[in-house]
């Protein structure tokens, strides 16, 4: 039998992480995220699998602490809430350049700024749209359950390394603070089963040097290089991942990721039981993004609603991916405050009965 | 099934731990279960809450508007979360402190005296686990030994020697709750 374990969301990434035999751990800690290094830390992974957990002077010092290490093929992650993700889009943008692979984890507070510590999906342009600066894309995961908290850890590690590039898990405090049940993956060895041959840890004799660097002063070198990323970053839309709650008939759909994906279960629960004919469409990869199952979804129902904590991001690609087909509104709460599945209900029950 | 549960005192009353248990309860009878918090700000103003889901089927919302079943241990929470138990749901609630009492005619309502029995037991932390014992009287869900399996997953270890005590307090609560009197307006 799996080991059942009931955890908190934050508590699931970190135990996961010793499991996906993970390297290193560089932090630096902020609320609402602080469990997954106390968790580390209370663990002694040392002891269970040699992995590395350092705390960090700084946010700035522990996502360079992780590219070095990532160049050395390990595998290797950070985590933090939005004031601290902030600090790192300077060395998420080197580690998108150098093409390194690392998990990246966001469990996201309400903003601008300091902002409060209550669960937020405000960040959601900076994590899918680049964050630091020039032309780059991170691998985005939404999990909406703590058992997803623990089994994408596994698969951002497995992305970041198909692709060489970062992935970032995009949660919040409701998800982190959360405790539900979970199966735990069993332990894995501490031996990378992905691909060494670009890591920088000594030269041998049979291969020329290997470099890397995110700095190319010859334009002509750094165009082919955009090119590369930009197609490396097309090619990610193989991995799309997305869950369909009651779609078959649904003339409504609701597009939700993580928390507010959960509120929307509710919704659809309580709308169907009125009737309704609401579904819902779960993007689990947020970057590469469901537009084209969106695109077929607008050919079969009336309205879309995107339901977010924010002031509206996501419904952007919504509506890029529906193209004018039917209409595509938003829905959402601000700065930390989170909707009731009534409320969302309501705005459903207005725009359903009301809008077509 | 489905039960949809708001736990809610002083912090130090034990209502996280309480609903720990009650969650480990859930999944020792193979539910689903979720157990979701009041953090930050809102737990260092002394409000403690936590909203716990059992049921046979994957768990959708866990911020809830309107609850099965609502455990209130102080007079805040049964001024906040008395409107707020479906019709036809349950509350229970210990009378000491509590100047106002429930008044809802569409619920059933009962009363632990949970502070008096753990101080009577000379064992005044095991307060919330009469609580418990009272819920699961009321609305047996889980089941009492499934209870005693969680709480014995809930605890550390050095903490087993608890489990007695914790497993008479639980069935003291079955034993002493009672359905309350409404006062006719």
């Amino acid at each position: 039998m799996k080991e059942l374990a009931l955890m908190k969301g934050n508590e699931a990434i970190a135990e996961a992480a010793i499991r996906a035999g993970v390297d290193g751990y560089f932090g630096y800690p902020i609320t609402p995220q602080s469990e997954v290094m106390e968790y580390l830390m209370l663990q002694k992974p040392e002891e269970r699998t040699g992995m590395v957990v350092l705390q960090a002077e700084s946010e700035v010092a522990s996502i360079n602490m992780v590219y070095g290490a990532a160049g050395t093929g390990k595998k290797v992650m950070t985590s933090s809430s939005s004031p601290g993700i902030s600090l790192m889009q300077e060395g998420i943008s080197y580690i998108a350049g150098a093409e390194l692979p690392c998990l990246i984890v966001n469990v996201v507070r309400g903003g601008p700024g300091l902002g409060t510590i209550q669960p937020s999906q405000a960040d959601y342009f900076q994590s899918t749209k680049g964050g630091g600066h020039g032309d780059y894309r991170l691998i985005v995961l939404a999990p909406a359950s703590v058992q997803e908290m623990a089994d994408f850890v596994d698969l951002g590690f497995e992305l970041a390394f198909k692709y060489r590039n970062p992935a970032l898990i995009l949660t919040d405090g409701l998800i982190g603070q959360m405790m539900e049940k979970v199966e735990l993956s069993e332990q894995k060895e501490r031996v990378s089963e992905f691909d060494q041959s670009w890591v920088t840890t000594g030269k041998t004799k049979e291969r020329e040097r290997n470099i890397i660097t995110s700095l190319n002063l010859d334009p002509d070198l750094q165009y082919e290089h955009n090119l590369k990323l930009q197609a490396k970053y097309k090619s990610m839309d193989q991995d799309v991942m997305f869950e369909k709650i009651e779609c078959g008939d649904a003339d409504f759909l609701l597009v939700a990721y993580g928390s507010s994906a959960r509120i929307c279960q509710k919704v659809v629960e309580m709308a169907r039981s009125k009737g309704l004919k609401v579904g819902l469409l779960r993007p689990q990869t947020l970057f590469p993004f469901p537009s084209e199952e969106i695109a077929r979804m607008a050919r079969k129902v009336k309205r879309m609603m995107a339901v977010e904590l924010s002031a509206g991001q996501m419904v952007e690609d919504v509506q890029l991916a529906v193209n004018g087909k039917v209409p595509v509104t938003h829905y959402g709460m601000l700065g930390g405050k989170i909707h009731s599945p009534d409320d969302v209900l309501n705005e459903v029950e207005d725009k359903y009965i009301g809008g077509y | 099934m489905t039960e949809e549960i708001i736990i809610a005192g002083f912090g130090g009353q034990g209502v996280l731990s309480m609903g720990k248990i009650l969650a480990y309860s859930g999944i020792m009878q193979d539910q689903e279960v979720s157990w979701m918090p009041s953090y930050g700000p809102e737990m260092r103003g002394g409000t403690a809450n936590v909203t716990v889901i059992l049921s046979d089927d994957r768990v959708s919302s866990p911020v809830l508007q309107s609850y099965d079943t609502a455990i209130l241990l102080n007079q805040q929470s049964v001024d906040k979360f008395e409107s707020m138990v479906k019709p036809g749901g349950l509350m229970i609630y210990d009378p000491n402190g509590i100047t106002r009492h429930p008044e809802r005619d569409d619920i059933r309502i009962f009363q632990v005296e949970a502070t008096e029995e753990a101080v009577r037991m000379k064992s005044p932390i095991t307060f919330n686990m009469v609580v418990l014992g009272a819920y699961i009287k009321v609305n047996p869900v889980v089941n009492f030994d499934n209870v005693i399996k969680g709480l014995r997953k809930s605890l550390p270890e050095r903490h087993h020697h608890l489990i007695p005590i914790n497993e008479k307090a639980i069935q003291r609560g079955m034993e002493i709750v009672k359905e309350a009197k409404l006062r006719t307006p």
